[in-house]
């Protein structure tokens, strides 16, 4: 019983601060969109709240809590609360399978840094990511508004198109690893054999899906101010509204975490031995804590990057790329990925099909140039 | 807390919102409820030690299915298109059915033991991925095939009828 209770204390602590490790860097997402907005702009962003504007996502919170909390007359009372409530929910939950640390022994006990390790690891993530979508349709439902409800509908039909290109990138990883774990697929990629440099082409189609799947540009059609108003948070006001954008920003992160730990080696960082040698292995791990959050923060970055680099996509183009390029090139790396394993050269076999396909579509698209000039 | 509290407890909130399916008059609210129905369920399959069934039962039912519904019941004008209630006749020959049928079971189940699995050969880690693997694929694979090519033909008659036919439109 005294174990259990130690394990319990130990997991809940960690649960604590990954939740506050996470609410705090999507608090800064918010002040570093600006700024980055503003340095691609060519302007200076927020300056005025503290040195820098260092304290701009406090006074956001201030206001957004200050804001009259309207709920529009005809609209469903309960679930029109319950929308943001649910986006938040699921932004969080997913973090709870990402392994954030190798284990830490304190006092003779050990402690891995991960939420829970579950042996179905990723499938929790993918299921929590197809959950997300609700948040989203029941406050744009609820809403009673034409434009939010075209915006909860757009939502729902996108992630569930983009869910399938993800879920076949994923599965190549799994053919890699041999194992659901998500402690045991960085276990794996430790010491610089990163799933990178054998799954390329899995790692665009899940970049794409995860940019699909945060609702962020080039594919923020469910909030497509030109043609939607908000989307799906045309009537939400005050903390409600706050919820929706922060849970965009939770997401971002997790997102560029489950990035991290899939393909970029999760806590891996160069130099874990001579760290371990120099300072000990709990040093070594806490490091390694440091190097998965900054590999998620470069995530992050390139999220913000791609919003303010690259307009949005029209309705049709979306779902044509979903379905019709994402959907058969996941295909296509699932069958080279089995190919390379099966030949018993997973890296050269995964280049070569990089360099096929590339191949291919360049002659393709020759061939189709030359008809229409013919 | 005792394990058998919380399967108690879980299986009457399982029940509960099952009947709140059918009793709530909006059918959104049905399809919430719905979905909460199916988190029961995969907690029950937690409590049974079958975590790859949970998570697929979430990723499926709850994360796939139940989107689409939402998804049709909110393209419906709900104002106009409320069935009509049915009469009281038929409400009253419903109930009297359904208790029936009630009666019945809850007779059979408790004339019969249902026989559990024998405790020699009983193992906890039959629910893991692993496990459910080598049965999939190794005692079952044919059924699984097939079962494959049965979503193939389906997933084929669905485009088959989506698609638009050429010539003047009939529908």
């Amino acid at each position: 019983m005294e174990l259990l209770n130690t394990v319990f204390i130990a997991k809940a602590i960690i649960v604590g601060v990954v939740f506050a490790i996470t609410l705090g860097i999507a608090a800064y997402s918010t002040y570093f969109e600006r700024k980055i907005a503003a340095f691609m702009q060519d302007r200076i962003g927020p300056d005025r709240a503290g040195p820098f504007g260092i304290l701009q996502p406090l006074a956001d919170a201030v206001k957004m809590f200050m804001k009259e909390d309207f709920i529009p007359a005809n609209s469903n009372k309960w679930l029109f609360i319950a929308g943001p409530c649910l986006s938040m929910l699921t932004a969080l939950m997913t973090s709870a399978v990402v392994p954030f640390g190798d284990s830490v022994t304190i006092g003779g006990a050990t402690f891995d840094l991960q939420g829970i390790d579950v042996n179905i690891g990723i499938l929790w993530v993918f299921g929590i990511v197809s959950l997300g979508v609700y948040g989203i349709m029941i406050g744009g439902w609820a809403s009673n508004n034409k434009f939010a409800l075209l915006g909860a509908i757009r939502a729902a039909s996108q992630n569930i198109s983009y869910e399938l290109a993800m879920g076949m990138a994923i599965i190549t990883i799994l053919m890699i690893t041999g194992s659901l774990s998500t402690k045991q697929i960085v276990e794996v990629q430790q010491n610089g054999h990163w799933n990178i440099f054998y799954q390329p082409l899995g790692f665009l189609i899940f970049i794409i899906c995860a940019f699909a799947e945060c609702n962020r540009t080039p594919f923020d059609l469910p909030e497509c101010e030109t043609e939607l108003i908000g989307g799906y948070h045309t009537e939400y006001s005050s903390m409600k509204l706050g919820f929706y954008l922060f849970a965009e920003y939770i997401n971002m992160f997790i997102s560029g975490a489950v990035m991290a730990t899939l393909y970029f080696g999760g806590y891996d960082y160069p130099g874990v031995e001579f760290v371990t040698q120099q300072f000990g292995s709990n040093v070594a791990s806490f490091v390694g804590v440091g190097a998965l959050i900054g590999k998620s923060l470069g995530f992050v970055f390139v999220f913000m990057w791609v919003r303010w680099t690259i307009p949005r996509f029209r309705y049709d183009q979306l779902m044509n790329l979903g379905w019709t390029g994402l959907i058969p090139l996941a295909m296509y790396n699932v069958v080279v990925t089995g190919f390379g394993i099966l030949v018993g050269k997973p890296f050269m076999v995964s280049i070569a099909g990089l360099v096929v396909l590339i191949a291919a579509l360049f002659v393709y698209d020759q061939l189709l140039v030359k008809k229409k000039i013919a | 807390m005792e394990i058998s509290n919380i399967w108690y407890f879980l299986s009457a909130l399982t029940l509960l919102s099952a009947l709140m399916v059918i009793i709530s008059k909006n059918p959104i609210h049905s399809v919430l409820y719905l979905v909460f129905t199916f988190f029961c369920i995969s907690a029950h399959y937690v409590l049974l030690n079958a975590q790859f069934l949970m998570a697929v039962n979430i990723i499926v039912y709850a994360g796939a299915i139940m989107v689409l519904f939402l998804f049709v019941i909110m393209m419906f004008d709900l104002k106009k298109n409320i069935p009509e209630s049915k009469s009281s006749l038929t409400k009253l020959a419903g109930s009297v059915v359904a208790g029936t049928l009630l009666v019945i079971l809850i007779a059979i189940i408790r004339k019969n033991t249902i026989p559990g699995p024998a405790l020699e050969k009983f193992n906890s880690q039959t629910g893991m991925v692993e496990n459910l693997g080598q049965v999939l694929y190794g005692e079952f694979l044919l059924p699984f095939e097939l079962v494959s090519i049965l979503f193939f033909v389906a997933m084929v008659g669905a485009v088959l009828l989506g698609k638009r036919e050429a010539g003047e439109r009939n529908f």
